[in-house]
């Protein structure tokens, strides 16, 4: 790749400077060693220090640099900057709270992470050696144990951006069922009955957006589905 | 300035793997606890950790703590403490277990216990026998599983975080007790002191001192950073880790673990080059043993590309089922960012840096320790802290190790210091807050200053060219002089963004006055140490038939300690004394 100019459109937003966010045109020379937006990010910072957003591993597995690029929702470490439409526009994830520039406030999507129990619970005294757990009963968390949290998923999905408080969300229920299916996990009814709610599981709407966004590749409409079934079965 | 202060039991600076382990300690124990962490604790950088998590557990075939001990000291170089190396490799198995009682999702054998996978310099029978299956891996993603394990048994014990606060100095008394930390909230600006019984630093590396590095962006070494201005020395910070594989030009990680499975090492003309090097363990020989045969080849031509600067990681013969099932990781990161898929066409790789050995010198039950003394009230653990346990080169999986065991040790310490203290606290002097102050108010009001950005970058490029792989002598000498003198620049930077508001401006300025501390203490402490040890190798200290490998343990065979007051440097002894096996007694170290 050679040294090319990329545009961007990005949301600024300082609340302790500005009275109102607003979209800043601004534009930046990458070195042939640019390949990701994160690399052009951390660039225009250097040209302008003020600009804020979160990251940390640059490689896809901390869920830090998560926001709204192009329209879509994604990690900035993990899109090649070469296949975007010039300006390139950045937004702040939609539907949370944004506390400067493309730093939003999580607060909402970790609550509900929170509410549905995110740890194994198994009552019975421990082994002194592990829990045996088959190769095929350990699969069935492949989908779902590797979600960092980047809140992609939640803040594309119509039903969290209308009742963040009362929809668990895509990743909270992804959450959700990674403890369901997991083997040594004693509280499957409870863990049912949990999400058996009007809001908390039923507002989702197989729209799939979150499905779409997911930088890895997980599907939370599909483990969505599973908790579903897993109610329907018990209820006959 | 009026700032707010809350009282705690104990303080936890770090919510990575070593931070969080040792909250589940306390938190369970019911003594009133804060966890700091500058990022939502699983953005953490042990949740990039790849490769596994070593413990005898022995599920593949037979194995014994007294091996793993064998591999780590020798892995070490003997410049680790063999009481610390004892206590870790003994405690390997009990605290793996708990882990996995935690929730973490281990991938698993057929009869469904623990899988365990290959790693180098893990080997059975005291060096003697074959390589042993010990790192225990979920898998390539042993650290993300790791971390939100831990993290979620701390949501189960109500532990309370502090997210996005970044601590800024360590608080001490008159009498050198430790009695906290001063912490800045990002969101708002505004600072609080954290008042404590005991406080533990779990701020993880520094791997961002070098231009090239596996390390995150926040790994920023800010626990060093805060102890080198508190006075407390820094140990054996000459000694760090270039991994044999991260992606060229990238810097991200490619684990051991795919050396593991099978992957080999080629030059230019498709040799497996390391059967020259290492006959026995070729490919899974230590670290620091890969790294320089790597760099040798490149430097004598025989590096692959236009440029001949890297070599290739081929795992294009292994059935491309183990690749989709065991490095799943991999194969994404290959395409991400090396443009490559691993199945069809081999990984360009290079030595990149990746762990700092060195740190706040402490002993087996994470008190830190200057002059043979506990510091009251101050504690260590993880990759920050100095067992030391990995003396001059860490063996792949022992890190991961290291963060359960004595963060776990940290906590039961801290327990007990907790209640054996009287409830009357000394004041926190104001001096100590002052200290802080004036160091913000400096920084908000530089004009003309040098530029973070610039600066961090000299800094990285001196450092990568002055203490690398090889080092020189003339190029260590000439290092000092350098990055002293960037010190001065960072002592002047400038920040443009005064908001209060979630200023990254402010923290990137404040970590390099963190980087800055770490690396003129590996300078000063490289260019002093002229023998060749582990991952410190000189031009002036080669091989001879009177110190094989460069090693002098005549002169050499202690820790150095580099004090910020005047760039001074102390030596300690090397404890070769385990606690309750014969030594492990000191050897030429071969693969
Ligand atoms: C890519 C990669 C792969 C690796 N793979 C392996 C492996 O397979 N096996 C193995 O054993 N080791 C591995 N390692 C090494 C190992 O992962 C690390 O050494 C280890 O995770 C460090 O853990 P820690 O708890 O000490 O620190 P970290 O996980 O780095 O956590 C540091 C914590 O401190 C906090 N913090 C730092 N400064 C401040 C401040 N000023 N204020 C507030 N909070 C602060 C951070 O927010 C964070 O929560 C790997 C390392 C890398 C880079
Ligand atoms: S499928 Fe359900 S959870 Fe996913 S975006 Fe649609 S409504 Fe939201
Ligand atoms: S499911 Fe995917 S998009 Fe949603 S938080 Fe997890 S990793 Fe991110
Ligand atoms: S910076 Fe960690 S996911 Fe992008």
């Amino acid at each position: 790749m050679a040294n090319r100019t990329i545009s961007f459109k990005i949301y600024r937003y300082d609340p302790d400077r500005d009275a109102k966010p607003y979209m800043q045109e601004l534009s930046i020379e990458l070195d042939p060693t640019d390949r990701k937006l994160l690399d052009a990010l951390v660039k225009l910072k250097a040209q302008d220090d003020s600009l804020a957003f979160r990251r940390s591993c640059r490689e896809g597995v901390c869920g830090s640099d998560a926001m709204n690029i192009n329209g879509k929702n994604g990690l900035a470490c993990l899109t090649d900057i070469d296949s975007l439409a010039q300006p390139v526009v950045l937004r702040p994830l939609p539907g949370l709270p944004v506390i400067r520039d493309l730093i939003v406030d999580m607060t909402q999507f970790f609550k509900q992470y929170h509410s549905i129990k995110p740890y194994v619970v198994n009552n019975t005294p421990a082994p002194e050696k592990e829990r045996l757990q088959s190769p095929e009963q350990r699969e069935e968390l492949n989908g779902l144990y590797e979600c960092i949290l980047c809140a992609c998923c939640s803040t594309s999905c119509p039903s969290f951006w209308w009742n963040p408080d009362k929809f668990v969300g895509p990743a909270g229920l992804l959450a959700a069922y990674r403890f369901i299916a997991d083997t040594r996990d004693e509280i499957t009814n409870e863990r049912l009955d949990n999400l058996e709610d009007p809001y908390r599981l039923f507002r989702c709407h197989t729209i799939m957006n979150c499905v779409d966004v997911c930088p890895k590749h997980l599907n939370p409409t599909k483990a969505i589905g599973k908790i579903k079934e897993l109610m329907l079965s018990r209820a006959v | 300035m009026n700032i707010a202060k809350r009282n705690f039991d104990a303080v936890i600076v770090g919510a990575g793997g070593a931070g969080m382990r040792a909250a589940v300690g306390l938190a369970e124990s019911g003594l009133k606890t804060a966890v700091i962490s500058k990022v939502f604790p699983t953005r953490s950088h042990t949740v990039a950790a790849q490769g596994g998590v070593s413990a005898s557990l022995g599920n593949s075939e037979p194995d014994d703590w007294r091996w793993h001990m064998y591999d780590t000291v020798k892995g070490s170089d003997w410049l680790g403490d063999q009481d610390a190396i004892e206590f870790m490799c003994k405690q390997a198995p009990e605290v793996v277990i708990e882990l996995e009682h935690y929730g973490m999702p281990f991938d698993r054998t057929d009869d469904g216990k623990i899988y365990q996978r290959p790693f180098g310099g893990h080997i059975s029978n005291f060096g003697e026998g074959k390589p042993v299956r010990r790192a225990c891996a979920a898998a390539d993603r042993t650290g993300h599983a790791m971390l939100h394990a831990l993290y979620q048994r701390n949501v189960r014990a109500n532990t309370q975080f502090f997210v996005e606060w970044l601590a800024l100095d360590l608080l001490r008394a008159a009498d050198g007790r430790v009695l906290g930390v001063i912490a800045m909230e990002l969101e708002s600006g505004e600072l609080t002191l954290f008042q404590a019984k005991a406080t533990l630093f779990a701020t993880g590396g520094a791997g961002r001192i070098y231009h090239s590095s596996t390390n995150a962006f926040i790994n920023t070494g800010d626990g060093l950073g805060m102890a080198a201005r508190a006075g407390i020395p820094l140990e054996d910070m000459e000694f760090w880790q270039f991994h044999p594989t991260g992606v060229a030009g990238a810097g991200v990680l490619i684990t051991e673990g795919v050396r593991g499975e099978g992957g080999i090492l080629r030059n230019a003309s498709g040799e497996r080059f390391m059967e020259r090097y290492a006959p026995n363990a070729k490919d899974l020989a230590s670290r620091d043993v890969v790294s320089r045969a790597m760099v040798t080849e490149i430097n004598e031509g025989r590096g692959c590309g236009p440029n001949r600067d890297h070599v290739l990681l081929d795992i294009t013969h292994l059935d491309p089922n183990i690749i989709m099932t065991r490095l799943p990781g991999i194969r994404e990161i290959s395409i991400q960012f090396a443009g490559t898929d691993p199945i069809k066409a081999p990984i360009p790789v290079v030595p990149t840096c990746h762990y700092q050995m060195g740190g706040i010198p402490t002993n087996y039950n994470a008190e830190v320790v200057v002059h043979g003394e506990a510091v009251p009230g101050f504690y260590a653990a993880g990759e920050c802290a100095c067992a030391s346990v990995h003396g001059a080169n860490r063996l792949g999986t022992n890190s991961l190790l290291d963060l359960l065991v004595f963060g776990k040790s940290a906590s039961q310490s801290m327990i007990e210091y907790i209640r054996r203290l009287p409830a009357a606290q000394p004041e926190i002097p104001q001096a100590e807050i002052d200290r802080t102050l004036a160091r913000l108010a400096r920084l908000d009001g530089q004009k003309e200053g040098a530029d973070v950005h610039e600066t961090r970058l000299a800094m990285q490029r001196t450092m990568q060219n002055h203490a690398g792989v090889f080092r020189f002598k003339e190029m260590l000498a000439q290092g000092v002089g350098k990055i002293l003198a960037i010190a001065e620049d960072v002592a002047q930077i400038q920040i443009r963004d005064k908001s209060k508001v979630w200023n990254t401006a402010r923290m990137e300025a404040l970590e390099l006055e963190n980087l800055i501390e770490v690396a003129k203490a590996t300078m000063v402490s490289a260019n002093a140490r002229t023998e060749s040890r582990g991952a410190h190798v000189r031009d002036d200290a080669p091989d001879t038939p009177e110190h094989p490998d460069g090693r002098d343990d005549a002169s050499w065979l202690k820790h150095t300690l580099w004090y910020r007051d005047g760039n001074r440097l102390e030596y300690k002894p090397v404890t070769l004394k385990p606690l309750s096996v014969d030594s492990v007694p000191l050897k030429k170290r071969a693969y």
